[in-house]
This record gives structure tokens, sequence and C-alpha cells, in this order.
């Protein structure tokens, strides 16, 4: 499995703010980096998904580390 | 070949500004959306603290409407900026706090920016003329237009016809024939072109798009704007304002009662900035206390209507704990407030 490069911290924040920040960060990864984003709020199994898919990024896995849901993301070829 | 003409839409995740996009692709423009988060938004946050939001619905609206058209979604931050909007609306409030009006400016105009910034042509929105008291009449639609600086760039496909000619019309770069005329409160037109286009499930939100226009949510923030003695505002107090039932028995202290376990579990984030309270000889809500305390009599009168929200309310005594941000927690034996003991006038 991938390692991730870089880790994003949004645990309590709700959404929108952890998909705003995750917006942001992956504007400064390539394609192919691998972002992990550690989350609280359970909005974000079904925000950053969606935000992955019309944006041309990929989920890799949605785990949930004690009590932490860590989001890990493929950077897409168009951001 | 000539050149792909793109534009960004204003997307509130509600219908109109579904099918305003729907029909610009329709025309070949390539369209991205844009959101900006104010902060007052009813998108995601309740959903994700109160559970009775949480089944009716978890997805954020405007992304989804993103991927039913296919274009890519900008979520941009505005809390900052939009604090000078709330505050200081040259154009005042509507029905409750929603300063529409400079709302729509102001939005326009960060848009302007964006589409300088990433070289887009033009700017769409949803509106239609006469479908909101303040900030869709024909004149306020066109004080926007001025006041933002968007000029001819901002184009409203779904009443275009009833409007002046924009630019992207005037160059030949939309067909204002192909445009829609629709206009007034009704929104038998916008669900007949929502069926025509295969849309269904979409978001309808009743009075706008966020809290503002929330009578209940409004009141709370005039009592905050009122104790505090100025508009300025955090995040935090703003957020909130979305949780609880909020009591004050005095100017000089609230209480922010938990109505159900998500909103207790959302306020215990706040446990390090507030004072808390909770019913110790009985399950019940988590309380912050917003403000002072000053005597072992506020105190008591606190816990008291802590003990009221607690499902010891109809017990001779209740054993409450007060942690104070200060010192160290104590615990108070009081007789809970009956429903008549607490004046109407506590209630925010
Ligand atoms: S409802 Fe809220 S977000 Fe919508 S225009 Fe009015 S103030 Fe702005």
């Amino acid at each position: 499995m991938s390692t991730p490069q870089q880790t994003l911290d949004v645990r309590g924040h709700l959404c929108p703010i952890p998909v705003i920040r995750t917006q942001n960060h992956a504007k400064k990864l390539a394609a192919g980096d691998i972002l992990e984003v550690l989350c609280t709020d359970p909005g974000v199994t079904s925000d950053i998904p969606a935000w992955c898919r019309i944006n041309g990024h990929s989920v890799i896995s949605i785990e949930t580390r004690d009590g932490v849901i860590v989001v890990t993301i493929m950077i897409g070829n168009e951001s | 070949m000539s050149k792909q003409i793109k534009a960004v839409a204003l997307i509130s995740g509600g219908l109109d500004s579904m099918l305003a996009v729907r029909a610009m692709q329709d025309q070949g423009i390539h369209i991205e959306g844009i959101n900006f988060f104010t902060g007052f938004c009813v998108e995601g946050h309740t959903h994700a603290i109160r559970k009775q939001d949480q089944n009716k619905q978890k997805r954020n609206n405007a992304l989804w409407v993103a991927e039913q058209l296919g274009i890519k979604l900008h979520i941009i931050d505005v809390i900052e900026e939009y604090k000078d909007v709330l505050i200081n609306p040259k154009h005042g409030y509507g029905a409750n706090m929603n300063p529409c009006l400079d709302c729509k400016t102001f939005m326009v105009r960060k848009a302007m920016e964006w589409i300088k910034e990433n070289e887009f042509d033009f700017i769409i929105t949803g509106e239609v003329v006469g479908q909101r008291p303040m900030s869709q009449r024909k004149d306020t639609m066109q004080i926007v237009v001025k006041e933002s600086g968007a000029g001819g760039l901002l184009v409203r496909p779904l009443c275009a016809q009833n409007l002046a000619p924009t630019l992207p019309e005037q160059e030949g770069w939309i067909d204002r024939e192909k445009m829609l005329g629709f206009n007034g409160r009704s929104r038998k037109p916008q669900i007949a072109l929502a069926e025509e286009y295969g849309f269904t499930d979409f978001a309808q939100p009743a009075g706008g798009c966020c809290f503002l226009t929330d009578e209940s949510y409004s009141k709370k923030l005039v009592d905050l704007w009122q104790v505090q003695g100025h508009k300025e505002y955090e995040f935090d107090d703003i957020m909130l304002l979305k949780v609880g039932r909020h009591i004050r028995p005095s100017p000089l202290y609230k209480l922010i009662v938990g109505r159900e376990e998500g909103e207790n579990r959302f306020m215990e984030g706040y446990r390090n900035r507030f004072d808390y309270f909770f019913n110790s000889s009985h399950p019940g809500p988590l309380v912050l206390m917003d403000g002072q305390l000053n005597t072992p009599e506020d105190i008591e009168l606190a816990a008291r209507v802590v003990a009221r929200f607690g499902q010891g309310r109809d017990a001779e005594q209740v054993t409450v704990t007060y942690t104070p941000l200060q010192g160290d927690p104590q615990s108070i034996t009081v007789k809970p407030f009956t429903a008549d003991e607490m004046p109407k006038e506590w209630y925010i």
C-alpha cells in the first residue's frame, strides 16, 4: 500500500471545513501524491469522497483508528 | 477553433442554481461551481451535530449538486470577510438577521475576483426576478450588478429574458432566446424544468440558504450582540448559537442546554472554554455557562435550571456538579425549577 506523503489534521472541525482544508491542501500536491486526512466529524465519510469524485481525486481508504476517522486520498491529474 | 467560454456558477445547493447551470451547459459553456462558506450555511455542521438532522440528510448539497451536474466545485472559506457584511450591511437586514442584498453583492464580488484569477469569462446565478422579497427584485438585482462591480458579466439564466442583455449575450457567447423568462414567487416553472432535466431528490430550502433567515437563530444572535455591547463575533460564538436551548436568567450569563446526545457530544468540545454543569444524581444534559456567575446565589439559580432539564426534574432534590474554568468542581443540591417557575423571557 502507498504511504501517505502528507497528513492533514482537521480533528475537531465540522464539515464543510475538513473539505475546504483538504481542497486547499491538495492544491499544493502533485498528481499521484497520497494525502491522509485525520477527522472527527462523521460527515467527512460522505463529503470528502463526493469532493474527490467531482474533482478527479480518488479515495484509497476510510478507516477509524482510536476514534479518529482517517481518510486517505490520492491526488488526481486535474488539480 | 473558437475559444471555450467558461463561467463560474454560484452554487448554494438548491434547485435554482442547479437549473441555471444546466441551462448554460446546454449552450456549450464550461461551468465550474463556487460555494461560499460564511459560517451560517445550513450545510454540513448542523447535520453532524443533531441526530434528527443526521437521519434526514447526510450529504452536502452543494457537493451533491456539483456531482449531478458533472462540474467542479470550489468551496471558499469567507468566515472572516463575511463579518463585515453581517455587521454593517449597507442595505440592512431582511425579515430576520439576513443581510441578503449585501450578501449577494459580496458573493458576486468574490466571484468576480475568482474569474479574474482563474481566467473565466462570466458569472451565473440561479436568481429569479420576484422570487425573494429582498434580494431578488428587479431593482435590487440591479444593485447587485452595480455594487459588486460585475456589470454585464453577471448572467441569471432563469430570468435573463426579463432583464437587460448582458455582455455574454451581446458578444454572442450565449443565446438570449434559449434562456428563460421565469418571474415571481411561484416555484412551478422550476419544478417543471427540473422534471424536464430529470432532476429528482434536490433540496428546496424554504427560507433561504442560511441560518440568518431563521427567526430563532436570529434572536440568539441579537441577544449575543446586545449582551456583549458590540456586533463582533468569533466562529465558535456563531456555532454555539446553532446548538442547544439558550436560557438567559440574567444579563450576566446564559446557559446552553444540550437537547439531545449529538448536541451534548458537540458541546463537550467546549468544556475547556466555558464553565459547565451536569446533573450528577440523575441523567441529564451537559449545560455550558457563557458569562459570569458572581455569587453563590447565581450558581444555585443556574443549578436549579440545570436540574429542570435532567431526568430528576420532578424530584425534591437533585445534585448538580458545577465545574468552573478556574477552580475545582463543586456539588450543589437544589430543588429543580418547575416549568411555571421558569419565566418565558429567559428562553432566547
Ligand atoms: S439567505 Fe443567507 S446566504 Fe442566502 S443571500 Fe440571504 S444572507 Fe446570504
